[in-house]
């Protein structure tokens, strides 16, 4: 149902930029306001919501671990997998930003024969990291269209990336990739049972936008040509905000424009903000030194004691008189 | 905020990278490329038109290229039958680059301009240009 749901939804997306630029000619609305929009949106939102984070209390240390804890000299501490120190919850964020650490520790378990068995589960893994990664390089190499001239260490990534020389344009690996391992993860909520049935709307609508925005530039790259000088004339005038509309540029143009526009400003209100959220993980960002430092919980208000002097002080005549022993005569 | 500074530390570096396309270009300048066709070549052709139709070459010269390699490189053909019963000798130095000889006036404007590197000349002779005065080829000697 959400997958159809989604679906539906990314195909009316595609459907209502066409007819947009097709038929009611609103090239500008497409071209300029709408990504403007979506940029502000997606920067505006992601500040917010990290913000947010920010401002709620961590009431107690939950740092998860999985290795030896910091203990006696002669027993070695896993430093990665149990920080102790902020070098080691440094390199414990960068394996899991950079390397997805904890999706590599990702298990699976199935009855064999009645008995229930447990096995190490790599695929989420692998599709996540090709996924991940060459969106990066995709989203890197799309700086070409967003400066004159570009950076050298991009036409490097650019020719690294089409080093097979397949076809003219020369095929990038990464767009395969990417929309390879985008596909894996769709197919993979259709059909292990147990993550079919927790996804929602949520989960499928990025991935099938995602896949669109993908196909739409594989198509638009080495199917349906479209004036690249022209686009380049549009999205330079954006940057440099002094927007036109070259004519001329193609629809499917404006259909990934579009589709990219909406995945910027859906960003901050979806599950794709996790890009900001892992930093802000509690239990990962936390050294786990709750035995040397004690965490003191931001919302415990000050709390109204007695002391035992100050009781003494009160009922030190009506003790005596009742023979109770005193500390202060 | 907790961690207050650790988080605006992010935040600008999250803004760094996301806002590098508008920071990146100020005060350059975006000037559309124009490609010049006004070789002496071209001039003296009866009928100014390439191989095939403006908008064709336009969105599909590199495809028309790598198919004239294979064709000229891997199957020894060297004829060219265009759209219009025209048949041209399929070659990169001696049919393209004798009209369009002026590579950083024609090929380079759109290339630079969009970021596009083509690997024509990692094995082909790049035409040398009047940039190379032929007296100052000749001193070399």
């Amino acid at each position: 149902m959400g997958a159809l749901f989604s679906f539906v939804a990314v195909i009316l997306l595609i459907l209502l930029a066409y007819v947009g630029v097709e038929v009611a000619g609103m090239q500008p609305i497409f071209g300029i306001v709408i990504p403007y929009a979506a940029v502000l949106t997606f920067i505006a939102g992601v500040i917010y919501r990290v913000i947010k984070w920010g401002r709620s209390p961590i009431p107690f240390h939950i740092p998860t671990t999985c290795g030896q804890q910091k203990s006696l000299p002669w027993i070695k501490q896993n430093k990665l997998e149990n920080p102790s120190s902020s070098t080691g919850v440094i390199g414990r964020m960068a394996l899991e930003v950079f390397l997805f650490r904890s999706l590599f520790r990702l298990s699976k378990s199935e009855l064999r024969d009645g008995r229930l068995a447990y096995g190490s589960d790599k695929w989420l893994w692998l599709a996540g990291m090709a996924f991940h990664w060459s969106f990066l390089i995709v989203l890197l190499r799309h700086i070409r269209f967003f400066a004159t001239p570009v950076p050298s260490y991009l036409n490097l990534l650019e020719s690294l990336d089409g080093f097979l020389q397949v076809g003219v344009p020369r095929l990038f690996m990464t767009g395969i990739i990417l929309l390879l391992a985008v596909t894996y993860l769709l197919l993979r909520r259709f059909y292990i049972p147990q993550v079919r049935y927790i996804s929602l709307t949520s989960d499928y609508i990025p991935l099938f936008l995602i896949m669109a925005v993908a196909s739409t530039g594989i198509l638009m790259r080495y199917f349906f040509k479209v004036d690249i000088v022209g686009v380049k004339e549009l999205t330079m005038g954006l940057v440099s905000f002094n927007p036109t509309i070259p004519k001329g540029i193609g629809v499917i143009f404006y259909i990934h424009i579009f589709l990219i526009s909406i995945l910027f400003a859906y960003f901050p209100f979806s599950k794709l903000v996790h890009m900001g959220g892992v930093f802000l993980s509690p239990t990962r960002n936390l050294a786990n030194n709750s035995r040397m430092v004690r965490h003191i919980n931001p919302w415990n208000y000050p709390v109204k004691f007695h002391s035992y002097e100050e009781y003494e002080e009160e009922f030190r005549k009506k003790m005596k008189d009742a023979g109770i022993p005193v500390e202060k005569e | 905020m907790y961690d207050g500074g650790k988080i605006l530390f992010g935040i600008l570096i999250f803004l760094a990278f996301v806002t590098f396309p508008f920071y990146n270009d100020i005060g350059k300048a975006n000037v559309k490329p124009e490609p010049k066709i006004d070789t002496p070549e071209i001039q003296k052709l009866p009928q100014k038109k390439c191989v095939e139709p403006k908008a064709f070459m336009k969105a599909e010269h590199m495809k028309l290229l790598n198919e004239w390699r294979d064709s000229a490189v891997r199957d020894g053909n060297r004829v060219y039958v265009a759209s219009d019963g025209k048949r041209y000798i399929i070659s990169l130095q001696n049919t393209c680059m004798r009209c369009h000889s002026n590579k950083k006036e024609f090929c380079d404007k759109c290339h630079n301009y969009a970021e596009v590197n083509p690997y024509c000349w990692d094995c082909h002779i790049a035409p040398k240009e009047a940039k190379i005065a032929p007296k100052e080829a000749k001193n070399e000697y």
